[in-house]
């Protein structure tokens, strides 16, 4: 059978892809293992009654060897089966998957908002004069050595509470999206418009650029058509870290505007020990790194095709 | 030459960067005629470009153009502003600079790239669709199967392919005027011959040609006109019969004299000088003569036997390609072997096995007189020193936080730091280098100094065989004149070895004893240099010799008179 070279390129990155979340899997497992304590007594967390014990080990086969245990679980987190929570009393996945869409959204908002700041910041600024370039590397650099708390309170206290322009708190409607997106999108957009720019002016120093110029293109379609596309492969490269920063600036922003989504989880998990939950998330985490750099990785090929073969 | 309003019609032309920089281009006058070429000839910083791209102005960010007269197109373009500028770009002039590969952007297909003028200025295209243009523009410019071609990125073109989607870019949008700039430096020779026939079928259509090249023998053979430029001025111009056959200026003279012919054998080419002639007729060059040179001995330093290389293509099952088949071939001490080819001929992999950094499928290499291949690198290292390389690209060959005393004092251990300091002193002397530049780093240096810089690494080791892969491909002629000079000259005093690899037939000639012709991985021909050129047997050395560029001086074949100072 002949597989198309870009097609079989997808299939050996996904293949890895799937490796590495068994890794994940497995670390977890010998995560939990290695714990100090009886696994059963960690998994209950904070909670003691009766027969709490007896149901953990009968529910995770706690009597049975490792090796089967081991199995069981991998073969429950592939099915997609975290467990139950025995603080909250309630599936894993229920908990998580009812939770996770506020977090989706708002880490999504700001990583298109993000994309966008950064990329005009980016095409205005770069190969311009001192002032225009000096300017904007300061915004970015505040913008990027900022907390996002620190951001957030800021936004909240002009715009929410002098203001008045959004709702200081909640997930409602739209509005409730504005203030956590912009303080989630401004520190990832200051690090990628500053990687962006140097990438833009390395690639306008490329002769194809001469080339391009004396096709008779304006500045605008030579940095939109032709060089932001050169520039955004190292913006790629830096991508998977960016996905995995907003993930994590995502739990602390929730905090801030006090909205409902996995941070919220996660910190209610983490205080109560509640060791189901806890697992979960990381395994999510996980799950979305591998995710995000496997579709990078797609990403990269797409853009270049000087990858595509070899 | 040619009646009608000149494309070009520009007098006192001067070029600065900056409001108060030194202009790079002083007071130039061009002409530009429908239907013929003009060549500006001239060394890097010449300013042969900066004035080129003034007629689109394109000179560079911080240009300021001042001039007596600016015509383009028949139009004052001294009014123009940028707008009309970049309604002119593509439509009136196109733009053809050196390696396709970086000048057509890389992540956007041939066909989108050739489309692109006719697009952004809406050209009209007749009935016919986007993509039937394409396809008979790269036709035009002799592009095999353009439709599949057009889909393709330049990365997948060969070379001389790449330079004719380059062209056909160029062309799409019919520009009365291309201007050229060095279109066909690193391109092999065969490939330039090609490159350059496609660029005057476009001045036989009535295009008219500005062509730029350090090479003055390049632009022979299609310019009607020449300007041979210097340190931003006009020094000599004229049609360029006139100008070969008497050229005005001390530069041109040494332009010509620099291009290695059958008759500078065995004698300096930097050295060149023209004889007084009052009779008018055909000049003569007078050139120095290299030192004398001690026999070649008996003594094999290096034997090949049956060198076989086979590379896989990745992605396809048993799909192979065969770099190198059944190549076999002797270096005797003090012994000068050219090899020539093509790109994808097999001489940087020969050159590979030869220096020990890539083991042969098949075939053997043996060192003075002991395996040299399949050896372990411990096994090797104790004869490395013995076998020293010159490459084409010097810097990237340094390592970049070296200073030129660590990069010649790599080669030279167990000398202490005097002994050392000397010697380095010594050997940058000896490559014609000012001892003081021992405290520079490589970057800040000019493309000659740093091959000298590489030579001198290599003789630090006193080699018995040095492999010279195009050690002067990448520099000027003018440049290039000087460093063979300098290897020969070396070669002779200390009669070493050179493996000297090249695709530049004339240089080949200039340098070598014995010949070895590679083509598609295996010897076509091989034997005395002379021999070789005289009656070669192969059509494939045939073509290749047809393809040089014809010597600039058709005058009798003088010899260089032995002893002659100048």
């Amino acid at each position: 059978m002949i597989i198309h070279p870009v097609a079989r390129r997808i299939l050996a990155r996904l293949a890895t892809s799937l490796v590495v979340v068994w890794g994940s899997i497995t670390a977890a497992f010998l995560a939990l293992h290695a714990l100090p304590g009886r696994i059963e007594d960690i998994l209950a967390g904070d909670l003691i009654y009766p027969g709490l014990r007896e149901a953990i080990i009968a529910e995770w086969g706690l009597d049975r060897s490792l090796f089967a245990q081991y199995v069981d679980f991998v073969g429950r987190i592939a099915a997609g089966d975290f467990g139950l929570s025995y603080v909250l009393r309630q599936p894993v996945a229920q908990i998580v998957g009812s939770q996770i869409w506020p977090t989706v959204h708002l880490a999504s908002a700001a990583g298109v908002l993000a994309l966008i700041l950064a990329g005009v910041a980016a095409t205005l600024t770069a190969g311009r004069g001192r002032l225009a370039r000096g300017l904007a590397a300061a915004v970015e650099l505040t913008c990027a050595s900022a907390p996002v708390f620190w951001i957030g309170i800021l936004l909240l206290m002009l715009f929410s509470f002098t203001l008045r322009w959004f709702p200081v708190s909640g997930a409602q409607s739209w509005q409730a999206l504005v203030l956590p997106a912009v303080a989630l999108a401004l520190p990832t957009a200051g690090l990628l418009a500053q990687v962006l720019r140097e990438a833009m002016e390395r690639a306008l120093e490329q002769p194809f650029v001469v080339t391009v110029r004396a096709r008779g293109l304006g500045e605008g379609l030579i940095r939109l058509r032709h060089v932001l596309r050169h520039a955004a492969l190292p913006a790629v490269t830096l991508g998977g870290w960016l996905i995995g920063g907003l993930l994590g600036g995502a739990v602390i922003t929730e905090k801030v505007f006090g909205r409902p989504g996995l941070g919220t989880v996660t910190l209610n998990a983490v205080l109560s020990h509640d060791v189901p939950v806890v697992l979960a998330v990381v395994l999510l985490a996980a799950f979305i790194h591998v995710a995000a750099s496997t579709l990078l990785d797609i990403v990269y090929v797409v853009i270049d095709p000087r990858l595509r073969q070899q | 030459m040619t009646a009608g309003t000149p494309l070009v019609d520009i007098e006192g032309l001067s070029v600065r960067f900056g409001a108060d920089g030194p202009a790079v281009v002083h007071d130039v006058d061009l002409v530009v005629h429908p239907g013929e070429c003009v060549a500006l000839v001239g060394e890097s910083g010449s300013g042969k470009s900066v004035t080129a791209r003034s007629l689109i102005n394109l000179a560079g960010p911080g240009a300021r153009t001042t001039s007596r007269r600016l015509l383009i197109g028949g139009e004052d373009a001294s009014r123009f502003d940028a707008a009309r500028w970049r309604r002119l770009r593509g439509t009136f002039a196109g733009l053809v600079m050196q390696d396709a590969l970086t000048s057509l952007d890389p992540l956007r297909t041939i066909g989108q790239e050739v489309a692109e003028v006719v697009v952004h200025h809406r050209l009209p295209v007749g009935r016919r669709r986007i993509g039937e243009l394409v396809a008979d523009t790269l036709a035009r410019v002799g592009v095999p199967e353009p439709e599949v071609r057009a889909r393709q990125y330049a990365h997948q073109l060969s070379g001389g392919l790449r330079q004719r989607a380059l062209i056909a870019s160029a062309i799409a949008g019919q520009p009365r005027l291309i201007i050229a700039d060095e279109p066909t430096t690193a391109l092999d020779a065969t490939v330039q011959a090609q490159v350059i026939a496609v660029l005057k079928d476009r001045v036989r259509e009535g295009a008219g040609l500005l062509l730029i090249s350090h090479d003055l023998a390049v632009v022979a053979g299609i310019a009607d006109r020449v300007h041979v430029m210097r340190a931003g001025r006009v020094v000599d111009a004229g049609p360029t019969a006139e100008v070969l056959a008497r050229p005005r200026h001390p530069y041109t003279r040494q332009l010509i004299a620099a291009v290695p012919s059958p008759q500078a054998r065995g004698s300096r080419l930097a050295s060149a000088r023209i004889a007084p002639d009052d009779a008018g007729g055909p000049i003569r060059i007078l050139r120095e003569p290299l030192p004398a040179r001690p026999a070649v001995s008996d003594e094999v330093v290096l034997e090949a036997r049956g060198l076989t290389k086979t590379y896989r293509h990745r992605g396809g099952r048993n799909a192979t390609f065969t770099a190198l088949e059944d190549v076999s071939f002797s270096i005797r001490a003090g012994e000068v072997v050219g090899l020539v080819g093509e790109s994808g001929s097999g001489k940087s992999t020969c050159a590979k096995i030869v220096l020990g950094l890539l083991e042969p499928d098949r075939g053997s290499v043996r060192l003075l007189g002991e395996p040299w291949s399949g050896l372990s690198e411990r096994a090797r290292r104790p004869r490395r020193a013995k076998l020293q390389y010159i490459p084409q690209d010097a810097l990237s060959s340094f390592d970049p936080r070296y200073r030129v005393k660590d990069i010649v004092g790599e080669n030279l251990p167990g000398l202490d730091a005097a002994a050392g300091a000397r010697r380095i002193g010594t050997l940058l002397e000896q490559v014609g280098l000012a001892p003081a530049l021992a405290e520079r780093h490589p970057r800040s240096l000019s493309g000659g100094q740093r091959q000298r810089v590489a030579i001198a690494r290599a003789l630090a080791a006193e080699p018995a065989l040095v492999v010279c892969d195009e050690p002067v491909s990448a520099l000027d002629v003018s440049i290039q004149a000087q460093v063979v000079d300098l290897i020969a000259e070396l070669q002779a005093k200390l009669g070493t070895a050179l493996l000297f690899i090249s695709h530049d037939l004339g240089l080949v000639r200039h340098m070598a004893d014995r010949l070895i012709v590679l083509k598609d991985g295996r010897i076509v021909e091989a034997g005395d240099a002379i021999g070789v050129f005289d009656a070669p047997a192969h059509t494939y050395t045939r073509s290749l010799i047809a393809s040089l560029p014809a010597p600039l001086l058709a005058g009798p074949a003088s010899p260089h008179p032995i002893g002659t100072r100048l």
